[in-house]
């Protein structure tokens, strides 16, 4: 059977761009059709925005690559019209066991609050991840949205003139030129646009070798993550076992630096390591291996120009804690919005500047977390090896050393504290929803909160009084007026009125709060708003 | 009433602690960083000033495999 990330999803075709005299005027050309480019080119499409995506290849990823999708970018699927077959397919998991040497030293459940329509993970191949990013790409050009994949199409030039991009694409039957108003690099690590445009990408790297398998196999593991330090079957290194669909197990084991890739890659070298960890009797088989370093390390800036850069080609992690796709879905619900508003003439240009201080401040919280994490999983020197030991020793025994334990700290959204677009908070409410926050799920009626949110500006009045219509500068905002009859579970009550009795909070089109008061204050609001498109209030 | 030693996570961010904590050996010799380790374990005991606590913590540190 032929395996998806063996098909051609989205193969080259010749398009009426490549033969026009003069260069076609694009509105958003999004370089990259991995999982960040179709995100910002649903998300701006399904709003009404031309997104034309170019990939020099045709096909989703190869092997499972991005695993564990956290629940805050589940959400932000539902936003996009697909997040039930990611949901569907993924396989959900809470525990965790951790094991040092031959001991399971501890274990731990993620225990989800309740009240979430969404789970705290899924494990879902990347393959699966695209192919359904995919099939909501081609619902929407169905629909008529102004949406195209252009698969087989290379950028090889890229200039911005500053009121628009020129672009050079190659393709098989030659290379053509196109214009576009904007441009989203989604185009990974080795960003190809961020090269081409000299741009610097420094940080730290991390002298390891990692071996990534993909397995098939009937075994009775459970659906859990495990996690191992210095196991009997990879002294010295570590090792992590988790489930995806279809029987496959994703194994990652620790290689140390000074390796020769090729020879490690053969499957005569890692079958043999596969028994030792999984036993003699296990039947397997491959389906993917690679072997990957890894670095912890960002742009200066992420937004240049007409240029803006999302995903890996902005920032990269190292893997443990599921921050590198997680975060990149959240650099285009971020920046997409704000894009929107400056080409309808909405808000100012120097909204997009927003993108830069919250989005870097999301990569250096996420670069802190995986460092971090790295640093506990292969101690770089003796002492933080010992150390590290005896976090581990302790930790089969005392509690108090569990939170020491950091096999991968887990991907959070993170709150816009310093944010220029926040407004100041007005309201004795609960620290969880202060602006700058991404609005916590909470179930309303037969359905969910964050249903009812996102893509436009929204005032959430609960037990207040607010006018029927309000629209500032041009933008309406929508009105979601509740009471506490609608909040059966308390959930609403818990997470946006804590000691208070009412309040109306001024939401993102991201789902993140912009503002928030005790009772609608037009003044206020409109100053809030305002804030919030990036004018001067 | 007599206090115990307290072996429930008692540190707000333990991640920050442990970064704090590998900070301090960056750049110190392997000896260095024993007489630091140990400097550390006698302020800290000094601060917790009890003796049936450190009675207590001398023997929760001791091997169990």
């Amino acid at each position: 059977m032929t395996k998806i990330f063996e098909t051609p999803l989205y193969p080259y075709t010749r398009h009426a761009d490549q033969a026009a005299k003069t260069p076609v005027r694009r509105k958003v050309v999004v370089i990259g059709a991995g999982p960040i480019g179709l995100a910002a080119a649903i998300d701006l499409a399904q709003q009404g925005i031309e997104a034309i995506i170019v990939d020099e290849n045709d096909k989703v990823s190869f092997g499972s690559r991005a695993i564990c999708f956290a629940k805050r970018p589940l959400e932000i699927l539902d936003r996009l019209g697909c997040g039930d077959p990611m949901v569907d397919k993924g396989v959900v998991w809470n525990l965790g066991k951790v094991f040092f040497d031959e001991r399971k030293v501890y274990e731990f459940n993620l225990l989800p609050e309740g009240g979430h329509k969404r789970p705290a993970f899924i494990n879902l191949q990347q393959y699966y991840f695209e192919q359904y990013l995919v099939n909501r790409a081609r619902e929407l050009e169905r629909e008529g949205a102004p949406i195209e994949i252009r698969g087989g199409n290379k950028v090889i030039e890229l200039k911005d003139q500053g009121d628009h991009v020129d672009l050079t694409i190659d393709t098989p039957e030659g290379a053509y030129q196109l214009e576009a108003d904007w441009v989203i690099a989604c185009d990974g690590a080795a960003s190809p646009t961020r090269q081409m445009m000299g741009l610097d990408f420094v940080g730290r790297v991390f002298e390891d070798n990692f071996l990534i398998a993909d397995v098939i196999m009937d075994a009775p593991f459970p659906t859990e993550r495990w996690f191992w330090f210095d196991p009997p079957f990879n002294k010295g290194q570590s090792a992590l076992l988790h489930k995806q669909p279809d029987g496959v197990w994703r194994i990652d084991l620790q290689l140390g630096w000074d390796i020769d890739k090729e020879e490690e890659k053969k499957p005569e070298k890692v079958i043999p390591r596969l028994k030792a960890m999984l036993g003699e009797d296990v039947q397997f088989e491959l389906e993917w291996v690679s072997i990957y370093t890894f670095q912890c390390r960002r742009m200066e800036k992420f937004r240049h120009g007409r240029v803006l850069f999302a995903g890996d080609s902005a920032h990269q992690v190292s893997p443990f804690g599921a921050r590198g796709a997680n975060s990149g879905l959240q650099d285009t619900d971020n920046l997409c919005w704000k894009l929107k508003l400056v080409m309808d003439g909405k808000a100012p240009e120097s909204l997009l500047d927003s993108y830069d201080d919250e989005r870097i401040y999301g990569a250096d919280e996420n670069i802190l977390n995986s460092s971090r994490s790295t640093d506990f999983i292969t101690p770089k020197s003796d002492m933080s090896h010992l150390l590290r030991d005896a976090v581990l020793d302790l930790s089969e025994h005392y509690e108090f050393a569990r939170p020491l334990v950091n096999s991968g700290r887990l991907s959070v959204p993170c709150t816009y504290d310093q944010s220029p677009l926040n407004s100041l908070d007005k309201l004795d409410g609960p620290a969880r929803t202060r602006p700058g926050s991404p609005c916590p799920d909470a179930p309303l009626g037969d359905g969910y909160l964050l249903d009812q949110l996102g893509d436009q500006f929204t005032l959430l009045i609960i037990n207040a009084d607010a006018p029927e219509e309000l629209e500032v500068d041009g933008i309406k905002i929508k009105r979601l007026a509740l009471s506490s009859a609608d909040d059966s579970t308390n959930a609403i009550k818990e997470r946006y009125l804590g000691k208070a009795t009412q309040a109306v909070y001024l939401i993102r089109p991201d789902q993140h709060v912009a503002a928030r008061h005790k009772t609608f204050d037009q003044d206020y609001f409109t100053t809030a708003l305002r804030r919030a498109i990036g004018k001067s209030a | 009433m007599s206090e115990h030693l307290n072996l429930k996570p008692n540190i707000a961010n333990a991640d920050d602690f442990y970064a704090d904590l590998l900070a301090a050996h960056k750049g110190l010799s392997k000896d260095e960083s024993d007489a630091y380790n140990a400097r550390l374990l006698l302020i800290l005991a000094n601060h917790i000033g009890d003796r049936k606590v450190l009675r207590e913590a001398l023997e929760a540190a001791k091997s169990k495999t």
